[in-house]
């Protein structure tokens, strides 16, 4: 398994939110994570990029468990996934391009012309190639996302985590980031997807697991998730959002 | 004494060596305000990155910015002046009143300035700052390409305002016997010329000294005024 989490555990304080994790996926699979709200999914996204250290388990990439407690570890396992958060978390000091192409220049000391233009390509690619020089602030939320998507990918990363790539989009916007992700999904990058949005969840993963009370409780393809959910929290939660 | 007569003194007051002595007295004013400004900036940021940090080894450092910055900025300037002015005395360090001047002054600022920076500081997104940990960004580089320059829109204004409070408290200074434009205020008017003519050219130095510096203060404003992060975070004045 390329992602392997097992047994994750993590808590804000008393609360315990993650309470024995375990997923595994593997190489350019994409998993998309799907449960209540305040189920944990953005703690789990935390916890596997060392935002939150897990309190117990493992999380391994590519056979390489990460120590969180060693920053060579860390940093390590951090050049070799990429996080767009459900804010975006675009820096507001940068314009749209220099989002894109501040850490691959200035951390991993890539060519600024060759970045610059993979960038102004993927941002085209989105629709923003007349945004380069916009602010954060100047820009729509689904624009927003599309930049923190480019972002995410001029690192070129093996494992990608998307946290509600669609909750804060009017309904026109959710097809345009959709449609990056789409794209992308052909060039066989693992994915580790958090959405609400159920018709884009069986569309595009090779699995879903539905997660609630700190655990994952069931995962399979979309059709057993969706039309033949095997536990009854699965069943209840999918009857739940099909009759809104 | 009228108004003709006052006139009448002006080329008595404004000999060479009195003017030499106001030049030279303006001199250390802009020195320890200068002083004071560029060691507050650099030591209030230590300060308030101290008092900012969670990391375990840095604890002793952060008990102490606090101590610091709390008790500092609730003392007299001219308080913590005498006290280090009769504390090098009773030590037995034999300081230049200038040096005692320079060491207190810097003391007081770095407190000060330490307190706009940390809000400063404070006023940046955590999750800017997760999103620069997350892409392996080290501490520096998280400082310098994402923290700081949010930052300094929100630190700038009141930093500028405390520059030109801090250039008047210098004036404290005289009183450790430093030669700075009040002292040399009063060593010419007990030479018998006219204290309003002496103290209206020492006003009109320290407005020359302070005017610049608010100049340049408003002008960064302006210029990161027209960054776009700064217009919604930027408080209503
Ligand atoms: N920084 C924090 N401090 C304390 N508690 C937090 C923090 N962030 C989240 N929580 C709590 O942790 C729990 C899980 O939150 P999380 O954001 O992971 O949920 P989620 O599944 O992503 O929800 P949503 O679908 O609404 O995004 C919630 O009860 C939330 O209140
Ligand atoms: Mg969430």
């Amino acid at each position: 398994m390329y992602l392997d989490i097992r047994g994750l555990a993590a808590r804000y304080h008393e609360l315990q939110v993650l309470d024995g994790i375990d997923l595994s996926i593997s190489r350019g699979e994409i998993v998309s994570l799907i449960g209540p709200s305040g189920s944990g999914k953005s703690t789990l996204l935390r916890a596997v990029t060392g935002l939150l250290p897990p309190e117990r388990g493992t999380v391994s990439i590519g056979g390489e468990e990460i120590d969180y407690k060693d920053r060579r570890s860390l940093r390590a396992a951090r050049s070799r996934l990429a996080i767009v958060f459900q804010q975006y978390n675009l820096f507001g000091n940068m314009t749209v391009l220099q989002n894109a192409v501040v850490a691959p220049v200035k951390i991993r000391g890539r060519s600024r012309a060759e970045v610059e233009a993979e960038a102004r390509d993927l941002l085209a690619r989105v629709g923003l190639g007349d945004k380069l020089d916009a602010y954060p602030d100047q820009l729509s939320g689904g624009q927003q996302q599309r930049v923190a998507i480019v972002r995410a990918l001029c690192l070129k990363p093996e494992i990608l985590l998307l946290d509600e790539v669609t909750s804060a989009l009017d309904p026109e916007r959710v097809s345009e980031v959709l449609d990056t992700i789409r794209l992308l999904a052909a060039e066989h990058i693992t994915m580790l997807i958090v959405s609400h949005e159920m018709s884009f969840v069986r569309d595009v993963s090779h699995r879903v697991a539905f997660m609630a009370e700190g655990r994952v409780l069931e995962i399979g393809p979309p059709e057993q998730i969706f039309d033949a959910p095997q536990v009854q929290r699965t069943r209840d939660f999918i009857d739940k959002i099909s009759r809104k | 004494m009228s108004f003709s007569d006052l006139l009448g003194q002006l080329p008595r007051v404004f000999t060479y060596y009195n003017l030499l002595l106001l030049g030279q007295a303006a001199l250390t004013t802009l020195l320890l305000s200068a002083f004071g400004c560029i060691v507050g900036l650099v030591f209030g940021l230590l300060l308030a990155l101290a008092r900012r940090s969670h990391a375990r080894l840095l604890l002793p450092l952060k008990a102490f910015a606090f101590i610091y910055v709390e008790i500092l900025r609730r003392v007299p300037f001219l308080v913590t002046l005498m006290l280090f002015f009769f504390g090098s005395q009773v030590l037995g360090f034999d300081l230049a009143p200038l040096t005692i001047a320079l060491i207190s002054t810097s003391v007081i600022s770095t407190a000060f300035v330490s307190e706009i920076i940390r809000a400063g500081l404070d006023a940046v997104k955590q999750s800017q700052i997760e999103a620069a940990t997350v892409m392996n960004f080290g501490f520096w580089q998280t400082l310098r390409l994402v923290v700081l320059p949010q930052a300094w829109p929100v630190i700038l204004p009141p930093i500028f305002s405390y520059f030109v409070l801090f250039i008047k408290d210098t004036a404290l200074a005289s009183q450790a016997g430093v030669l700075e434009l009040v002292q040399a205020g009063r060593i010419l008017t007990t030479k018998g010329f006219s204290a309003f003519i002496v103290f209206g050219a020492v006003l009109l130095l320290y407005f020359v000294i302070s005017y610049p510096l608010a100049r340049l203060g408003s002008h960064l404003e302006s210029r990161l005024g027209v960054s776009r992060h700064s217009r919604a975070r930027r408080p209503i004045s």
